[in-house]
């Protein structure tokens, strides 16, 4: 059956007649999915590039806005995947700073030290995606398998592998259980074996310094004029990162190093990515040294739930739970803009609120959109068999591209 | 006669345990199930134990068609034209809540269930789910396959089995379920 | 990256006061409120003259029971003062045009085609208005308040039930 394409290149219409229109995704292995590159080819050099999202949009600020502020936090798991906690804290600081809530101290250190175990596996994700593309599997099974540590580990601390849905206003879900911290300490030794192990494969590796150094070229003007940020924009040379220019949480603390690039090729952005995860390592061993005891919600009768043995003996605190649960937290009515470093780049939560339980207006600013915006200066003058390592070192998230 | 019925038996059971030992899937990978996925094909939980590790990133050459993901409205036709363009035997698996009922969103924008447009053998529920369901599911389709009917010798061209899209799916009707023609 | 004092809206004001309607401080950051038509050369004057170069984020607002019916909102980085922006454009029903930031900034590109898909506000000069979220064949725009979360436009025909 004959079936109508959703969108229509404008490169079928006006390419040169000696060159060809090569159609790439969105259904292909390399580009995640969901983006479709239509790409007009002299011989193998791509002359022009037409890049097509939109294939997962799955309605998020509609649904944000018929949803109250703690049925938003899954939908919100869902944007960038890879790393889910980091768009939940976001979003949370941003209702939060409209509540005038202030977060206790430990869960300041604790939600620190989940973003940046968070940033560890998808930066692993992002280069294991790019370098299994490339053709390296091994590299990629071993990310693979500190990944999936990784996974399980956080499952035991918030039920889930992959989507948490653990942060909630005014704090976390739960506290941290038993053994918890002994076995991050045993995960992040044998992430450093592996990462050892990966360096080992790639850096000097004349194959993949072939592919990657001095593909995809960028200046710093050029990346700021298509919006790039994050390991993109650092890869460049520029040291913009808000876990340092405007620190939020318990980053002010915490003593670690921005990596730059220099040339801002793919090898740049796979190298800036590596040396992250390395800091990253060493942020949340300072975090285990931070953490403090305390509560981990904070006691706010606006948005935290009453005790369980309350609920059960005392109608008031009933009420009290059934109303949050039910109708939802009420935000006094206003509007802010919070961004976080997240692992792609500034990942930025506008919210306005009128006054009651469902947002006005959640709208993200995800950094891989605006990515996708600016690729296809990347891919042009490049040769065809460049999009896919281009792409990869991306880290295009459908979720977040789309939304 | 006896013998034939016996030998097309012993047949069948041999087609379908070479076909359930060698699946070749084609991952149409869209969203956060995706990252399940390339967890299930990695070494700690690993596809290559049923034979179902190499994936076709071609449908004329793959049979499993791994739906992963959030099918949007944009996305439906490419996912039945990459439906379309598989031979026959083929399977389909919805993998994930997104793609067997369109998970939690129900907006404008998401395919509430991949069998509104295409017919599904397998649904894997979890969002995403854990290796071990998609496992399972590998397993209980392996089962099917095994027990199925194999039409493939010139003697049973004339009896043979209805392709993929014509087999009896059971689709649970639901009062928004009218076809876009008709609306 | 060397400290510079942060920058007040009456800086801004002082400076670009003309291309402004009004300013104020929410949450921290700076809010420039202002007509469409002064929109280009604002912008460009904070680059120029503040070194706002990285162009985050622009979106819009829909406020049915009031006229102008939407809010375009924009949100600036500047590198020297390290410090965001947000601008707000009121955008009318009847004519919702605004000019378009495209010669400026590359990024905004994809970011106004998302704007007209989901609200229907045009941008006057960016000549590639094609659906980018949506596709060929959406008939409306999902993020205004009227248009019903569960409309969906499907492109395939379904499968008739058994």
């Amino acid at each position: 059956m004959d079936v109508a394409p959703p969108l229509v290149s404008r490169l079928d219409r006006n390419a040169d007649a000696g060159n060809v229109v090569v159609n790439i995704g969105p259904s292909h292995p390399a580009t995640h999915g969901t983006i479709q590159i239509v790409a007009e080819l002299d011989g193998e050099t791509v002359k022009r590039a037409d890049v097509h999202c939109g294939y997962l949009h799955r309605g998020f600020e509609k649904e944000a806005e018929h949803h109250t502020y703690h049925k938003v936090i899954p939908y919100v798991d869902r944007l960038n995947y890879c790393s889910a906690l980091n768009n939940g804290f976001a979003y949370a600081e941003a209702v939060e700073k409209l509540l005038g809530i202030e977060i206790t101290r430990r869960c300041t250190v604790l939600r620190t030290l989940l973003c940046e175990y968070n940033r560890i596996a998808d930066h692993m994700t992002c280069v294991a995606a790019s370098i299994m593309e490339m053709g390296a599997m091994t590299a990629f099974l071993y990310l693979m398998t500190v990944r999936d540590y990784i996974f399980e580990h956080l499952n035991h601390l918030t039920g889930a592998r992959l989507t948490y849905s653990y942060v909630r206003i005014g704090g976390l879900a739960r506290d941290l259980p038993e053994g918890w911290l002994a076995r991050l300490e045993e995960i992040l030794v044998f992430a450093e074996e592996y990462l050892e192990r990966i360096h080992g494969l790639l850096d000097r590796n004349r194959i993949f310094i072939d592919r990657t150094r001095d593909v995809a070229v960028m200046t710093a003007e050029h990346a700021l004029n298509w919006g790039f940020t994050g390991p993109t924009l650092r890869s460049t040379g520029l040291a913009i990162d808000l876990r340092k220019d405007s620190p939020y949480l318990a980053y002010p603390e915490l003593d670690f190093e921005v990596p730059v690039g220099i040339n801002g090729d793919n090898y740049d952005r796979y190298y800036v990515r590596m040396c992250e995860i390395d800091e990253s390592i060493a942020m949340v061993r300072q975090c285990v040294g931070l953490l403090s005891d305390g509560p981990v919600s904070v006691d706010d009768p606006r948005v935290t739930l009453p005790a369980k043995d309350l609920v059960y003996t005392q109608i008031e605190a009933l009420v009290h739970h059934f109303k949050l649960v039910s109708a939802g937290i009420v935000v006094p009515p206003g509007e802010i803009y919070v961004s976080h470093e997240a692992p792609n780049g500034e990942l930025g939560f506008y919210l306005i609120s009128d006054g009651t339980s469902h947002p006005y207006k959640l709208h993200v600013r995800s950094p891989s959109f605006v990515h996708m915006g600016g690729m296809h200066t990347l891919l042009e003058g490049y040769q065809v068999a460049d999009v896919v390592p281009t792409f990869g070192s991306m880290n295009m998230i459908g979720g977040e591209c789309d939304r | 006669m006896a013998v034939m019925d016996y030998m097309t038996t012993k047949k069948d059971e041999l087609v379908g345990w070479i076909r359930k030992f060698s699946l070749f899937p084609y991952p149409f990978v869209t969203a956060c199930c995706g990252m399940e996925f390339m967890a299930v094909s990695s070494t700690l939980y690993d596809t290559d134990r049923f034979g179902a590790a190499l994936p076709r990133f071609t449908p004329r050459q793959a049979d499993l068609l791994m739906v992963v993901g959030t099918i949007s409205h944009k996305e439906a036709p490419i996912l039945k034209k990459v439906y379309d363009q598989m031979c026959e035997p083929k399977w389909v698996m919805a993998f994930g809540a997104c793609a067997t009922s369109g998970g939690f969103y129900r907006n404008y924008g998401v395919l509430q269930g991949i069998d509104r447009v295409i017919p599904v053998d397998i649904y894997v529920p979890g969002c995403p789910p854990r290796p071990e369901t998609v496992i399972d599911a590998i397993m209980m389709l392996q089962e099917r396959i095994a027990g199925d009917h194999h039409p493939i010798l010139p003697a049973e061209q004339r009896e043979r089995e209805p392709s993929h899209e014509n087999k009896v799916f059971p689709i649970f009707p639901a009062a928004d379920r009218v076809p876009p023609s008709q609306t | 990256m060397t400290a510079t004092a942060p920058l007040s809206h009456e800086a801004i004001e002082h400076e670009l006061g003309r291309l402004i309607e009004r300013s104020w401080q929410s949450f921290g950051m700076t809010v420039l409120e202002l007509s469409a038509e002064h929109l280009v050369p604002l912008v460009t004057g904070l680059r120029d003259k503040f070194d706002f170069v990285l162009f985050l984020d622009v979106t819009a607002v829909d406020y049915p029971e009031r006229s102008p019916r939407f809010d375009a909102v924009y949100h600036f980085y500047s590198r020297r003062h390290n410090q965001r922006i947000r601008l707000k454009v009121r955008v009318p029903a009847e004519q919702p045009v605004v000019p378009t930031l495209a010669g400026h900034y590359g990024s905004a590109r994809y970011m106004e085609r998302e704007v007209h898909d989901m609200y229907g506000i045009e941008f006057a000069g960016n000549e590639d208005m094609r659906p980018i979220l949506l596709y060929e064949g959406f008939v409306g725009h999902p993020l205004r308040k009227d248009y019903p979360i569960e409309r969906e436009q499907p492109v395939v025909a379904y499968r008739s039930p058994g």
